[in-house]
């Protein structure tokens, strides 16, 4: 082993536990930053205390299989540097910079692997800034770590397996007040479903099912929909939309998830060097690697951070970047490693990307949100003031330019939430693709003096 | 008709769960359950966590991930805080709105 | 091959210098064609710390910058339209012996000039600016000083320019110019042709290639400061605030977010596209600017950022007719401060193009005034990553 070996993973999600796993199979003792207090990712997240007393209720079958897969990644965790709470803010010159529960640090690694998966991503609608909207990975969220509904009746809205997903999660702890509103059409679907068949027939099934059990739990499903808007004095209290026949409805309700399918969290890699190019399929920006993830000579990049797959293929993923990063060193490959992970990830991505039909991000309705609907969350920029600037003469063409104009992007989240939206608008202004708002460090707000104050950890309080 | 709306917009998995630990937000007693988030707990019984600085509407928290900051709160000593990756602790004092620069 | 487009003076370069000097031009009746390679005022006169400093100026540069604060005070009638200018008063401070030095002397220079600049020690310094860091003993309020918002700058000046008659063409990068007794024949790129008499370079850190092209090179560099926004927090923080010695200099905009900018400056990346912030930078920013202004230690830092910008040894741009080639006019190389003195840069040299004399004496901006002899400024050591 080469003793100048420093080899950092960012992100303990399915990729990033993959490629620990992998490096430490190889004997190797990768350090591991992960923001969060714990191991696992989104989808796969662990589960709180308060939550995990459900374990069978919510994952059915399944629970055992977890249970046994998240044992398998503590023990490959015994095994690194594991960091929990630490958050890796830039990437400089081979250098991590980092805010963990001592303050701060910085890291110089050798090779790196970003790992840093995805967030939802959103269409902008008539009151969507309301309390009690929430994302739909939020929703989610709620249960595996707030041990919480989001609200008493709920409504799923957008466009994404995870509404079903999450709907069917609620109902198995015991909610009975839920709504499931599908913008793609069940022609859409209908028509993605071979494909999704064909690439990956056991989970395309698997959706099946999960609509089964849905319409079985008394869960109201309509798909096609289009959502108008959201109403309440001070917080959401109902959802207007019109079903796939043109049918004017209202859905009562106290709480909202909103989401149209994810948005690869990109910062960390431009930070760390990487290009991008412009997926149109998945109308995102993903960076560029080459087919084990590779970005440049000491990056690698795996998961939904790199291109959006779910947590089968960012378990594929990370497992490539380690056996490429593994060969950069010198060591022999694993082929028959490689040639299993890379059909594990390119059927998955087949999958992903035949989903994209079937659960379709809805360009199109950027350029005709109502003037006064707010874009940018943190700083208050509605669609009008964008559409205004785009008009100016001598104004802004450019997403990042537009930001600089109008503030939409510059807040607390950076874009994060509005970024895909902004990058419609101006597509559809000047019919070019969408452009890419680019980042600088911090990729989360950063305190000017490290002071942990009461909020130092006490050690093991469970 | 009249709808019932809750004043507050989470719901907890278990309603029966002991609420044992107590914190202040913004002046007022808020419970929570051992291994609570601070978040989870305030909106447990109120329907916001704060109010965005420029329009005054009303933030709940979004994202609930630690992405959005739309739970930023702070602590006595000014501290900023997002309520959703706090896990909530007996006496903490926490507030909605910061009070850096007025020392 | 499209046929050239003729206009009577062709200026290259969208920032505010040559926004500034198009705007000038057209006002006079000139047909002014601006082209610029990117967006109009996106470069670093969108990027910069927005002060309009008036105070602390090379003695030289004090009838330029009080000219141009005068055009900045009309900016609204200017151009109609307004680029949130705040007339926030600018406050130095020392930071050390040295900067005490600097200090004293700086506020006489501004007096000199019939500029007010209040020196501040003791109680008064601690009334009057109580959020100031006890080790802090000697400032310098400057009441006409301002700051204005920089990303939003100059789109007014050019759409002022495009009012009085002249063209705005984006997207449109300067491949060379060919000059004959008959005035210019500008290329872009991407194959566009441009014709006239009179050429106006004022394409910032990326002028040094034209001027090369002219046969007079210049010693120029580019680089940028570190810079950092906070979160939006409670308006606190009134004046602009900035150490002499530069590694503090920081201000809050009404909205509540605190911009800081500091030194050391770094150098853009060699293709002039970009320059880095290394985090160590922002760290130490950090760390200096709570020991200046200890109440803002609980902010957060959201974005960092810096720009690209053109310095010459003497910190001072070149602005004037080229002495190699007729026709041929340089505006660039702000050196950190030509935000402030941009309008003037341009009434002055608007003025010069059109063979009348400049309303302040630009003489000393020669770009022929580099030689192997000639003075380098000492913040070229103290203010650069080295
Ligand atoms: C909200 C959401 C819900 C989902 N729900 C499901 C589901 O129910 N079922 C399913 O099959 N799939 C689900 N998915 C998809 C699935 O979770 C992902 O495809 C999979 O987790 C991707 O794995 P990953 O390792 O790439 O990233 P992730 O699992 O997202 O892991 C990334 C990790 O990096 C950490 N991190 C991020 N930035 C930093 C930083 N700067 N410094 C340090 N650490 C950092 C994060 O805290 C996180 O733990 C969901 C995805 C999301 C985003
Ligand atoms: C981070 C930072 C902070 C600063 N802070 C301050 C401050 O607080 N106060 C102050 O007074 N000054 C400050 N400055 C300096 C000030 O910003 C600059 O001096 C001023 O903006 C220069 O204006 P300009 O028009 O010469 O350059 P720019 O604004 O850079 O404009 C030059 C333009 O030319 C274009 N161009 C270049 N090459 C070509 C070509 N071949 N063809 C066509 N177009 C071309 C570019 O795209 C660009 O738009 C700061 C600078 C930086 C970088
Ligand atoms: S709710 Fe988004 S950061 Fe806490």
């Amino acid at each position: 082993m080469q003793t100048d070996t420093r080899i950092a993973i960012v992100g303990a999600g399915p990729a990033g536990l993959a490629a620990a796993r992998t490096l430490v199979e190889a004997g190797l003792r990768p350090v591991v930053l992960e923001e969060s207090p714990l191991a696992g990712g989104q989808g796969t997240r662990r589960l709180s205390p308060l939550t995990a007393l459900h374990r069978s209720a919510l994952f059915g079958a399944s629970a055992q299989s977890i249970t046994r897969r998240e044992d398998a990644e503590d023990a490959v965790l015994k095994q690194c540097d594991f960091r929990t709470g630490t958050l890796a803010w830039a990437c400089h010159d081979n250098r991590l910079e980092l805010l963990g529960p001592d303050g701060f640090d910085s890291l110089t690694y050798t090779h790196l692997v970003i790992a840093v998966g995805a967030t939802d991503r959103l269409m902008p609608m008539p009151g969507w800034t309301l309390p009690g909207v929430f994302t739909l990975g939020g929703a989610q969220v709620a249960l595996k770590r707030h041990a919480s509904f989001i609200g008493q009746k709920v409504v799923f809205a957008g466009s994404s397996p995870l509404l079903y997903l999450a709907a069917a999660q609620y109902l198995r702890l015991g909610h009975r007040d839920l709504t499931v509103l599908d913008t793609t059409p069940a022609s859409g679907k209908a028509r993605a479903f071979p494909a999704m068949l064909r690439h990956e027939p056991h989970t395309a099934l698997q959706g099946v099912s999960l609509i089964a059990e849905l319409w079985r739990g008394g869960v109201t499903l309509r798909a096609g929909v289009r959502l108008d808007r959201i109403e309440g004095d001070s917080r959401v209290q109902r959802l207007r939309y019109a079903t796939a026949r043109g049918r004017d409805m209202t859905a009562e309700a106290d709480a909202v998830a909103l989401g149209h399918g994810l948005r690869a969290e990109t910062q960390l890699a431009e930070l760390a060097g990487a290009t991008f190019a412009f997926d149109p399929a998945f109308r995102q920006w993903f960076p560029r690697t080459d087919d084990r993830g590779r970005a440049g000579e000491r990056l690698w990049l795996a998961g939904d951070s790199a291109r959006i797959g779910g947590a089968e293929a960012a378990d594929a993923a990370g497992s490539l970047a380690a056996q490429s990063l593994l060969e950069s060193l010198g060591r022999a490959a694993d082929a028959h490693c490689i040639r299993r992970d890379t059909r594990r990830l390119r059927k998955q991505h087949g999958f992903q990307r035949a989903m994209t039909d079937a659960f379709r991000w809805p360009a199109k309705q950027a350029a005709t949100l109502a003037d006064d609907v707010l874009v940018c969350r943190c700083e208050r920029v509605t669609a009008g003031e964008i559409r205004a600037a785009l008009a100016t003469p001598s104004g802004p063409i450019e997403v990042n330019r537009v930001k600089s104009i109008t503030r939409c992007g510059m807040g607390r989240c950076q874009g994060r939430f509005c970024g895909p939206a902004l990058g419609e608008m101006v597509a559809s202004a000047t019919g070019d693709p969408p452009g890419r708002l680019r980042t600088q460090a911090p990729i989360r707000p950063i305190p000017l003096v490290f002071d942990a104050g009461p909020m130092a950890p006490e050690g093991d309080d469970t | 008709m009249v709808i019932f709306v809750a004043r507050h917009l989470f719901q907890p998995i278990d309603p029966g769960t002991p609420r044992p630990l107590r914190f202040e937000f913004d002046g007022a007693e808020i419970t929570a359950r051992r291994n609570d988030t601070v978040l989870a707990a305030v909106l447990a019984s109120r329907e916001r966590c704060g109010v965005n600085e420029f329009d005054g509407g009303g933030r709940a928290g979004f994202c609930l991930m630690g992405s959005c900051q739309e739970c930023t709160m702070w602590d006595e000593d000014g501290r900023r805080l997002r309520g959703c990756m706090t896990e909530a602790r007996e006496g903490l004092r926490l507030r909605s709105r910061p009070h850096c620069g007025s020392d | 091959m499209s046929p050239a487009l003729q206009s009577d003076v062709l200026v290259i370069g969208g920032g505010l210098f040559g926004a500034f000097t198009g705007l000038f031009l057209a006002r006079a009746g000139l047909k002014v064609t601006l082209l610029e390679k990117g967006q109009i005022g996106a470069q670093a006169s969108a990027t910069n710390f927005g002060n309009l400093r008036l105070h602390g100026r090379s003695a030289r540069q004090y009838p330029l910058s009080i000219r141009a604060q005068e055009l900045w005070e009309s900016y609204g009638s200017l151009t109609g339209e307004d680029c949130e200018i705040d007339r926030t008063g600018h406050l130095y401070f020392a930071g050390g012996e040295r900067g005490e030095i600097q200090l004293r002397k700086d506020v006489e220079t501004a007096t000199r000039f019939g500029v007010e600049s209040q020196l501040l020690e003791g109680a008064l310094l601690r009334e009057r600016f109580g959020f100031l860091s006890d080790r802090i003993r000697l400032a310098a309020f400057s009441p006409r000083s301002a700051v204005a918002n920089p990303r939003l700058s100059t789109p007014p000046v050019a759409r002022a320019m495009a009012r009085a008659g002249g063209t705005v063409i984006e997207g449109c990068e300067i491949a060379n110019f060919d000059a004959s007794s008959g005035g210019f024949a500008v290329t872009s790129t991407d194959g566009r042709h441009f014709e006239a008499p009179k050429l106006v370079n004022a394409a910032g850190a990326w002028s040094g290639a034209l001027a090369k092209q002219a046969g007079e090179p210049v010693p120029m560099f580019s680089a940028g400061p570190p810079q950092f926004v906070t979160e939006p927090l409670p308006h606190r923080l009134h004046p602009s605030v900035h150490m002499v010695e530069g590694d503090v200099i920081v201000r809050q905009i009404p909205r509540g977010n605190i911009i800081f900018s500091g030194y050391p400056r770094t150098h853009s990346l060699p293709s002039g596209a970009f320059t880095h912030v290394p985090p160590a930078k922002t760290l130490r920013g950090m760390r200096e600017l709570v020991q200046c202004i200890p109440m803002l230690a609980r902010a957060e830092v959201i974005r960092v950022w810096s720009g690209v910008e053109g310095y010459l040894p003497d910190m001072l741009p070149v602005i004037g007719p080229s002495t190699t080639t007729p026709g041929l006019f340089h505006a660039f190389g702000g050196s950190g401060g030509g935000f402030q003195i941009a309008p003037a840069v341009g009434q002055c040299l608007a003025a010069v193009v059109q063979g009348e004399v400049s309303p302040v004496d630009i003489s000393s901006y020669g770009i022929d005034r580099f030689t192997e002899r000639s003075e380098v400024s000492e913040k070229i050591h103290l203010e650069f990553d080295q």
